[in-house]
């Protein structure tokens, strides 16, 4: 149970998940976003409207998938790094997960890392193919994620080689 | 005897916002803080901030101070002394303040306490061991100067503190053996939860720490299970080698020159400890004192900063000031407190505030 563990339950994910004809048309954002608390930043990030509107600050976020072209902009702005773009069209078996990640050093574009699934087990490995930083990105760096397309839904973090 | 209209006492987040809003509408503030910097525990924040977007969601707490303290030492009505203690406040309505080891002597028409909290620490053997911490020192020494309180820590407690600060540890490149909280839930955003533990980091609800070990410094901890009724499970003791304790287990309202200057203080459980009876203006039960922040009941910094606004204004307009939009302006954070507070996760504050809001 997430309120146990940290982890959300299968069930949590599919309430969230975009659907599979979706996911076949190019990236999207999901928003890994469980619980009802103050925060509203991603819905005013998205330049799409494709997050509802919030009736009250303790919504969750409800991302219209059809509408979300996966830009990642809210990505960049949720405060509890809970958002990610996933892009299951990327090539014929590899899928690509972006991932907000605030840690130093960055890795390097073409760095193979241990891919991390949300309970913090090793998977599988990915391939850094994008860094994305900067002064703009205020310390919330994102990279992308080569992962084999079965672990798209699972990689949601990574520990590069020889770097605790 | 210095002459001063409004007084603030603490350079925080509720003080800073005290004091710009009573300073726009044309009072003159005193603002001390014992620190030689202002801020308060928001210069430690590195995270980004939640809330909606008028308060400054998703910046992170250490921007906002600078911000803040930047708009505080630039306004030529608000006058700021740091390194500067508030000693006491005296029946005859002067506060005492100690800075470079000289008293010094103020007499605010208006006072405003906003002192913050101070950090709860739990009962075991051996807590007096170097290398056992509270959350809010390990996150000084880290966020603040630069330096490791060591190498693997045990953290106490899953609130937002525990966790958020167990993050940052790991962004200092410190080990984080495991978050433990003797809820059967974890008490943080589960945002920041779901964060730490895809980062490596496990969180163990129903456990305690039941003893440190270590001869002259932290060598280790032995952990325990909790049953239903909070009691130690026999047999389920672990041990955890780690050279850090982290202590996060809550805060309370420093209100110390709330009682002495005869406040009504009520014991409220939900908001941390004795707090100050207050109206709606956030003014205590004796005139003129305003209170706001954690030292009004221990909330977040954004319901700080808008507790603050509200304090100021109202202090401010106490003394005749008035703005053509001050109703317009307190409505709206009033409005955005209520918004923030009025979910679940606020459930707990609403309960507390409604036992001391007269």
């Amino acid at each position: 149970m997430l309120a146990q563990t940290g982890v959300p339950t299968p069930e949590d994910l599919a309430e969230v998940m975009p659907s599979e004809d979706r996911l076949a048309r190019g990236p999207v954002a999901m928003a890994e976003c469980f619980q009802n608390i103050p925060c509203d930043p991603c819905y005013h990030s998205c330049k799409r409207q494709a997050i509802k509107p919030f009736n009250d600050i303790n919504e969750r976020p409800q991302i219209d998938h059809e509408k979300c072209n996966g830009c990642g902009l809210c990505l960049t702005r949720c405060p509890g790094l809970a958002i990610f773009v996933i892009d299951q069209t990327y090539s014929e078996n590899k899928a690509l997960v972006k991932i907000p990640y605030e840690f130093l050093p960055l890795p390097v574009e073409g760095d193979i890392v241990d891919a991390v699934n949300r309970a913090g087990e090793t998977v599988g490995e990915a391939k850094v193919v994008k860094v994305q930083s900067g002064d703009k990105m205020d310390g919330t760096n994102v990279i992308w994620l080569e992962v084999p397309k079965n672990l798209s839904m699972e990689v949601r973090h990574f520990r590069q080689k020889g770097v605790r | 005897m210095r002459q001063t209209e409004i007084c603030i006492i603490g350079g925080g987040p509720a003080g800073l916002t005290a004091a710009l809003k009573a300073a726009a509408l044309g009072a003159e503030v005193t603002l001390v803080d014992r620190n030689d910097y202002l801020g308060g525990q928001l210069i430690k924040q590195t995270h980004r901030f939640f809330g909606s977007k008028e308060q400054r969601a998703s910046e992170r707490g250490i921007s906002i101070a600078k911000e803040l303290a930047d708009a505080v030492e630039s306004n030529k009505k608000i006058n700021v002394l740091k390194k500067a203690t508030a000693l006491g406040y005296y029946k005859d309505g002067v506060l005492l303040v100690e800075q470079d080891e000289k008293i010094i002597k103020i007499k605010p028409k208006k006072l405003i306490v906003a002192t913050g909290g101070a950090e709860k620490t739990l009962l075991f053997p051996n807590n007096d061991l170097p290398g056992i911490y509270g959350a809010g020192a390990v996150q000084t020494l880290v966020n603040v100067f630069g330096v490791k309180p060591g190498n693997k820590v045990l953290m106490v407690g899953a609130g937002n503190i525990g966790v958020i600060v167990s993050y940052q540890l790991l962004q200092a490149g410190v080990e984080v053996a495991a978050i433990i909280e003797a809820a059967p839930q974890i008490g943080s955003y589960w945002v920041h939860a779901s964060k730490v533990v895809r980062a490596g980091v496990p969180i163990y609800t129903r456990h305690t720490i039941k003893r440190a070990w270590g001869d002259t410094e932290v060598e280790g901890a032995t952990i325990v299970e909790l049953d239903d009724n909070w009691q130690p499970i026999e047999g389920s003791e672990k041990d955890l080698d780690v050279d850090v304790i982290c202590l996060s287990v809550g805060l309370s309202p420093l209100t110390e020159l709330l009682w002495q200057a005869g406040c009504q203080m009520k014991y409220v459980p939900e908001l941390g400890g004795h707090v100050p009876l207050r109206n709606e203006n956030l003014e205590t039960t004796v005139p003129g004192i305003y209170t706001a922040g954690d030292a009004a009941g221990i909330e977040e910094a954004s319901a700080a900063m808008m507790e603050g606004a509200l304090a100021g204004i109202n202090a401010a307009h106490s003394l005749g000031y008035d703005a053509p939009d001050l109703n317009k302006q307190k409505e709206k954070i009033l409005m955005e407190l209520t918004g923030l507070r009025s979910g679940p996760v606020g459930e707990k504050i609403r309960r507390g505030l409604a036992k001391v809001t007269c």
